[in-house]
Order: structure tokens, then sequence, then C-alpha cells
């Protein structure tokens, strides 16, 4: 498989978004912004993941695999952005597209695991599964999710706390609830009790939907 | 002349820090409230060779950077208090996560002991620690003691009074950066007013810590201020997060590194399975919402209704003031005194000694101590964060969160004493919601013991009554949690293991709040009998009740309940108390006496609680919470009177 320019993935993004997610086997070169005669789209088609005429361009079978994973990618992108890396606003689109074109096949599953496998991307769009993430339904790898997300006896390592105040950040952290300590959970309802060391602590919601733990098995 | 010594036990919550204090001191001990705060502190003094040793046990804090009111009273008495030593009271269990604590109090530059404290039940659980090692490390002496079996307490006294020269304090080191920047600090702070080290005050500068920055302003040192910020902004740039955080997860990697090198596991032991089921099952999902019924049920139903309200009330006001105290009294009296205005003052229906001083000591003092028996039980066995864990679901949908148990639970003691608990909460939202309910819906154990005797022969009066202000809490809180703005708020406590209380302890705690009550109380229930004097003599407390006892006809009341407002207004227990008075005379009908119960719970704080809601709230605020639960307590009364009265027509 050839490597793919940022400008022919997302070309292949688009397509694949438009066939798949808005019922538009076609795309028009106005569109899609590019030259009917464009190296881009020429070096598409002769991949053999795009066929065209003289208005519009369509996914082949192969290209549609191969958008499904860019789109994977972006959204993949913009999920780590937001949900670790805390970028908002505009700069998650520019971004993300920049990223994707880095998340080679290997670390993309990884960083699909890291963030526990999300179904959508922060706007709400699906995010195509990898391979990854129907292995994880058997094997139970480990990742990173917000502390609500476990179940009872489940045991991780908090990795960061994000999504409250300084203050409340700080009262947490003198209480030994920060990153590194090891939690094993005890309770999720009426609110989360978990134990660090010999020391039990509950928490609510909104704590626990901020601390993210890596889960371990035993 | 004896040498004195000065000592702070300083701790996490629930470390043993009283237990060690009990067998350090003995029972020879003051406690006092912290000036301005409703934080505790115990106090003692022993003396042990050729010295005199004044121990103080401060309440629990996790950091010196204070979160709550106790941490900063913690706090306070060691930058303040000007300490020989510290006695840093840790469990030895939890060591790695006590020890961050252990090298903010080393950065004081206060001589500390650490004392591994509860090395019984770490031994159970197979931990061994070095202590040896672990004294190196620190640069502090290190004992390990059994407090409530007196193990280690010589050790600790000995080194009390040994050199404090001998050790050299080890200080953690943090990252250059931000170690150039706290030495660059400490080298302008140049008058030190503190006995702490420069070290410590250049670290909470960093942290943006309120008191020294206000301090330092108002000192009018604006350079140090300036450069802490500077310094500050730096370091943030740097390590693009918060200081506090960089600070926090440095001491808890070296707390972890040193735990590593000295406490080893030797065998896999485990609690008592007995306490280890108790802490389990008293907040288990399910089982925990029965055992809290029960509690509730045992402790404040039948201990302090049944028990205290009842019996205790029964035996003192009959046995003791009415058929002893008060007929030798008033014979007494009638002979010494002949003025009649005098006579009445004292010895009529509303004197100070037939009406103030028996109310107070026959039916409140048994009641509030029956409940700060049970209070204290709650707070000494680990029961409270549980019960703020089970609830904090349910108290979210009323703006507020399981913390808000503590103050809500303690007005069905005191309401005056709840309302200035209320500072602990988190937020002005969740204070002001707080105060709220305490003012209209939570009856002090006084008005509940009395309404408990009033109603207990009925129960369908009983459950109506409860029933309501059930309702009453939740609809009010629920409405509260929208109209009041304010930030959202998080809810997170530690669940300490349970444990069985001292009763030594609950003794002390007991009789502390008591005497609080006391000098509380007992003035205004004085006053209260003079008010009414004054006023009967002078016609305007006639004119009150004429005045109060219109709108009261409208819902079906008949005069004398006016009365029972009249003095309600004093103290709610006081109206209460009138209520049981006429009840006895059979004034009322039951329908008259549910309407009357629920209005009277509802109705006025108590004028202490006024104040104290004025004084936590400030006066606007203040005046709108009592003019809203006024209006609402007719409201409610003229309701139940339209549908129990008019609409039902029923009598109960």
């Amino acid at each position: 498989m050839t490597e793919l320019k940022e400008k022919q993935e997302e070309i292949l993004e688009q397509l694949w978004v438009s066939k798949n997610e808005k019922n538009k086997l076609s795309v028009t070169y106005e569109v899609l912004g590019v030259q009917k005669n464009s190296e881009e789209i020429s070096l598409l088609e002769k991949e053999g993941l795009i066929e065209k005429d003289d208005e519009k361009v369509w996914l082949t079978e192969d290209g549609n695999k191969r958008g499904e994973k860019v789109v994977r990618r972006h959204r993949l992108a913009e999920k780590l952005l937001v949900d670790v890396i805390d970028v908002s606003g505009k700069e998650i689109h520019d971004t993300a597209c920049k990223l994707e074109h880095f998340l080679k096949e290997g670390i993309e599953d990884k960083v699909c695991t890291l963030l526990g496998h999300p179904k959508t991307c922060p706007h709400g769009n699906r995010i195509p599964p990898g391979s990854c993430c129907n292995l994880d339904v058997k094997v139970g790898d480990k990742y990173v999710v917000p502390l609500s997300n476990l179940k009872f006896g489940q045991k991780g390592k908090i990795v960061f706390i994000s999504g409250i105040s300084d203050k409340n950040l700080q009262s947490l952290a003198s209480m030994g609830i920060l990153p590194g300590a090891k939690i094993v959970v005890k309770q999720t309802f009426p609110s989360y009790l978990f134990g660090i060391g010999n020391s039990e602590f509950a928490v609510d919601k909104t704590v626990a939907d901020a601390v993210y733990v890596r889960i371990e098995k035993d | 002349m004896k040498n004195k010594i000065k000592v702070l036990l300083v701790g996490n919550p629930n470390v043993g820090k009283s237990a060690l204090f009990n067998a350090l001191t003995g029972k020879y001990v003051t406690v006092s409230n912290y000036p301005g705060t409703t934080v505790e502190y115990t106090e003692g003094e022993i003396s042990y060779k050729d010295y005199t040793i004044k121990i103080i046990d401060t309440p629990g804090m996790y950091s010196m950077l204070p979160i709550s009111e106790e941490e900063k009273v913690a706090r306070d008495l060691i930058i303040k208090g000007n300490p020989d030593w510290i006695v840093n009271v840790v469990d030895a269990k939890n060591l790695d996560r006590m020890l961050p604590l252990t090298f903010q109090l080393i950065d004081t530059g206060i001589p500390v002991i650490l004392v591994l404290n509860m090395m019984d039940e770490a031994k159970r659980m197979g931990i061994e620690i070095d202590s040896v090692k672990l004294s190196e490390l620190l640069g502090i002496p290190v004992i390990k003691a059994v407090s409530i079996k007196k193990e280690g307490i010589k050790e600790i006294l000995n080194l009390l009074i040994s050199d404090r020269g001998l050790y050299r304090q080890k200080s953690i080191n943090f990252d250059n950066e931000i170690e150039s920047e706290i030495q660059r600090l400490s080298d302008i702070i140049n008058n030190n007013d503190f006995k702490i080290s420069k070290r410590l005050i250049s670290i909470m500068l960093l942290q943006k810590d309120v008191e020294f920055l206000t301090l330092f302003e108002s000192e009018g040192k604006n350079d140090i201020i300036n450069f802490s910020d500077i310094s500050r902004r730096k370091l943030e740039e740097i390590f693009r997060v918060s200081l506090d955080y960089i600070f926090a997860l440095k001491r808890q990697l070296i707390a972890e590194e040193i735990t590593r090198k000295v406490l080893k596991k030797v065998s896999i032991g485990e609690e008592s399975r007995f306490i280890n089921f108790i802490s389990g099952i008293t907040i288990h999902k399910v089982w925990g919402y029965p055992i809290l019924f029960f509690v509730l049920y045992f402790g404040l139903y039948k201990f302090v209704g049944e028990f205290g309200a009842g019996i205790l009330v029964d035996f003192i006001e009959t046995n003791i003031f009415e058929e002893n105290l008060l007929p030798k009294l008033i014979v007494l009296i009638e002979k010494t005194i002949k003025n009649e205005y005098l006579k009445e003052l004292l010895i009529r229906d509303y004197g100070i000694i037939t009406l103030g001083i028996k109310y107070a000591i026959a039916i409140i003092l048994p009641i509030v101590t029956t409940f700060f028996l049970f209070f204290s039980i709650l707070e000494d066995s680990g029961y409270l964060p549980r019960l703020a864990f089970l609830l904090d679901r349910i108290f979210k949908k009323i703006g507020l969160t399981g913390k808000a148990v503590i103050p809500l639970v303690l007005g069905f003691g005191c309401d005056t004493m709840a309302t200035m608990v209320t500072r602990t909460l988190n937020t002005k939202k969740e204070r002001i919601i707080a105060t709220i309910l305490l003012s209209l819906a939570v009856p002090c154990s006084a008005q509940l013991g009395v309404m408990l005797a009033v109603l207990s022969n009925n129960s369908v009066l009983l459950s109506i009554w409860i029933f309501v202000l059930i309702i009453i809490f939740f609809i009010v809180g629920y409405f509260s949690k929208f109209y009041i703005k304010g930030e959202k708020t998080i809810f997170f406590v530690e669940i300490p293991p349970i444990r069985i209380p001292k009763l030594s302890n609950i003794i002390v705690k007991t009789y502390t709040r008591l005497v609080w009550y006391f000098k509380e109380v007992m003035p205004l229930f004085i006053y209260a009998s003079i008010f009414i004097w004054i006023g009967r003599i002078t016609g305007v407390f006639d004119l009150f009740l004429t005045i109060i006892a219109f709108p009261l006809q409208y819902i079906g009341l008949p005069y004398e309940s006016a009365k029972i407002f009249l003095f309600g207004f004093f103290r709610r227990d006081y109206g209460a108390a009138g209520l049981y008075d006429l009840h006895k005379q059979g004034v009322f009908n039951n329908n008259q006496l549910l309407i009357l119960s629920v209005m009277l719970t509802l109705f006025l704080p108590c004028i202490a609680q006024f104040i104290m809601t004025i004084k936590e709230r400030g006066l606007k605020m203040g005046l709108y919470i009592v003019s809203f639960v006024i209006v609402f307590s007719v409201l409610v009364g003229y309701l139940l009177h339209l549908i129990i009265n008019v609409i039902l027509g029923i009598t109960l």
C-alpha cells in the first residue's frame, strides 16, 4: 500500500463520508475543490481507489475500505485532542487533520485502546471500529477510561485528572488521589467507592468522570 | 520552676490522634472551640519528670494548604501557636499516603516526631516497618505506637523532653527550577513573624496561599507578592499545570519511594473480619439503607425521642421539679419576697424559675443530652461519612452534596449550632440551601422531642406530621436548587473503617457541646421570661397575642395557640414546650394539634438561630430566609386547614 499525501487522504475522507453517511455515491470536483486532472486525483485513480467521469468522482471498493480507515483515524485524533489533550474550538479539526496523517496502523489501534474504544467522535459522528475494538471485548485489554466506567472489583492506576477546578484538584491530591495511585473499585452505587492502599474514598459522578484510570488486569 | 514544653499532635483525619492524646494526657483535658469557628480542639497538660508538657490535639488535616475550616485551624495552630514539637501521627497501614503531610511538617522547620500509630492493625495485616531506616531517611525520630494500648507512650514522652537539636530534618527536593525560585523567594522574606521556615512560606506563596498573601499585603510588602507572582507564572509556564499539582505529585512520588524502602509486607493478613463486615455493609448499595433507617430510628426516635424526651423528661419534670424542687422553691420565695411583681417574675405562670429554668433543665436538657450522645457516637464510629456517601445522590437533587448530612443531622440536635456548621459546605449555594432547610424543615432535638411526646400516642398524627415535613423538605430543596444561583458542587470524602467509639471520647464531646448549648440557651430562656413579664405588666403581651391570634382563627386555631408562637419566637423549643403544656391541659382537638405541630415546626427559627443565620448569611439573605419561613409556614397551615377541615371535613 502506497503512502498517501494529506490532500489525498482528505479526498478519500470526504468521499467516504458522502457515500456512507450522506448517501451520495459521488462527489463533484467542485465540491472536492480539486481539478479534474490534478495530480491527487490521477494518483488515487492509479491506485484503484477511485473512479471518475467528467464531473464527479466515486470510491471503489478498495477506496471505501481505505477511506474508512482515514475517517477512523481522523475521528480518533479528534477524540484524543478533546478528551486527553483538552483542545477546543476550531483547532480540533485542523490539528486532527494533521495528526491523523501520522497515526499509522498499530499506533491508531493503541490510541483507540487508550481512549477505551470510543464509539463516537466529539462531534457525535460514528467512529468506524478497528480490529482492536472487537479484540477488546474478549481480552479485556488495558486502556484508559474515566473511573466512572470501571466496574466493581476492577483495578487500575490513575493516569491523569482533568475537568475539575484547581482547588478541587488540590484537595484530591492532598488526600492521595493522584496520578500513579493504584485504585480498586469497591462500589459504583449510590456513588463511587474505591480503595487506594488501605484507605477508601467516596466520590460522586463528576469526580469519577474526571479521574482517568488505566485498567490493569490481575 | 518547671520547664514548659508545648506539643502539637498533627495528622490526617482518622489516624487515632485523639486516642494518642488520651494516652498521653490521661483525663485532664479542656476542650475549646477555636476562636471564631465551630472547630473544636482539645488541650491537656501533664507533668513528666522535670517538665510540664502541654499537648494540643489539632483537627485532622491533609495538607498545609488548608481547604476545610478544620484544616485552617490546624494550620493556624502550627504557624501561630509557636510549638516546641510537632508530633505527626500517621496510620502505619497507610504510610505512603500520610508521608506527604510529614514532608510539609518537616518543611516548617519545627522539630517533628513521627508516630507510626495503629501498629497492631498494621501487624495484623502483615505489614512491617523499618522505623530506624525511616528515621534516617527523614532525619526525624520515628516511634511505633498502639495508642489505645498505651504502647509507645513512654518513648514519645522521653523524646519530648530530650534535646531537640539532635536531629537534622531532611526536606524533600523539588525540581531544580522550583528549588531555585523557592530559594530566591526565601532570600527576600526578611523578617519572619512566624516561627516557621522561610522555605515553607515561599512554597505557600507559590501556591497562592490567601492568608500569607493578605498578610504580606497588609504589611505593605508588595515586593514579596510581586516576586511570588512572577515566580509562579514562570513556573507554571514551564510545567503547564497548577503548581499545587506539581508539589503534590512530587511529594507523593517520594512518599512511595520511601515507603518501598522501609515497608515490608511479610504475610497476607486481614483486618478483623467483623469490623470489615460492618464497614462494608454500612455502605452497601442495598443493605446500607435499611441500616441507615435503623440507625436513625433507634438513635433519633427510640433513644432521643422515647428515652430522652419521654422517660427522662417525665422523670426530671414530674419527680424532681413538680413534686420536689418547685413546691419548695415556691414556698421559700413566697416567704422571703413580698413584692407581687417580683413574685410574678420568678414563680408565677411565666416566671424565670417556673417557666424558664424548668423548660431549660427539665425538658430541654435531657433531650439535647441524649441527642448529643447519639451524634458523638455517629461521629466517632465513622458512620457520618457513610451517611454522606449513601445520601449524596439524593442530596444532589436538592442542590446539596452528601457533605450536607453533617449540618442537617446536627440540626436535629440544635439548628443554631447546625447553621454555624453550614460553613463547612463547599459553595455559597449549598450554604444558603442548607440554612433554609434548617430554618424551615429540620426540627431541633428539643422541638422534636416535645413533638414526639405530644404526637406519639396518635400514630396517624405522627405519620402525617413526618410525611408533611419530609415532603416540604424535598420540595423546598428542589426549588432552591433551581432558584438559588451558584456553581455546581462536587463530592468526595474519605471513608474510614468503622471503629468502636471510646466512651471517654464520647463523654468529652457530648459535654463540650452541652456547655456550648447552655451558654447559648440559658440566657435566652431567662430573657424570655423577663420579656413576657414586662409584656404582661404593660399589656403589650396581650396585644401581641391578639395580633397573632387574628390570622390563626382563619386556620381554625384557638386563641391560646397564639401564645405558643409568641414563645416560639424566643426559642423554637420554648414554643414547642408551650405546646406540650397546653396539650396536657387538653386545649386542642387532634386536627388543631396536627396543624399547630406542622406550623410550629416550620415557623420562624428561634432568636438564636435567627441571629446566627444573619451572622453567617448576612443581613439581607438572613431577612429573606426568615420572611420566607414565616409566610411559608402560615401558608402550609392554611393549606392543611383547607384540606383537613374544609375539603375532607374529617376528624383525626
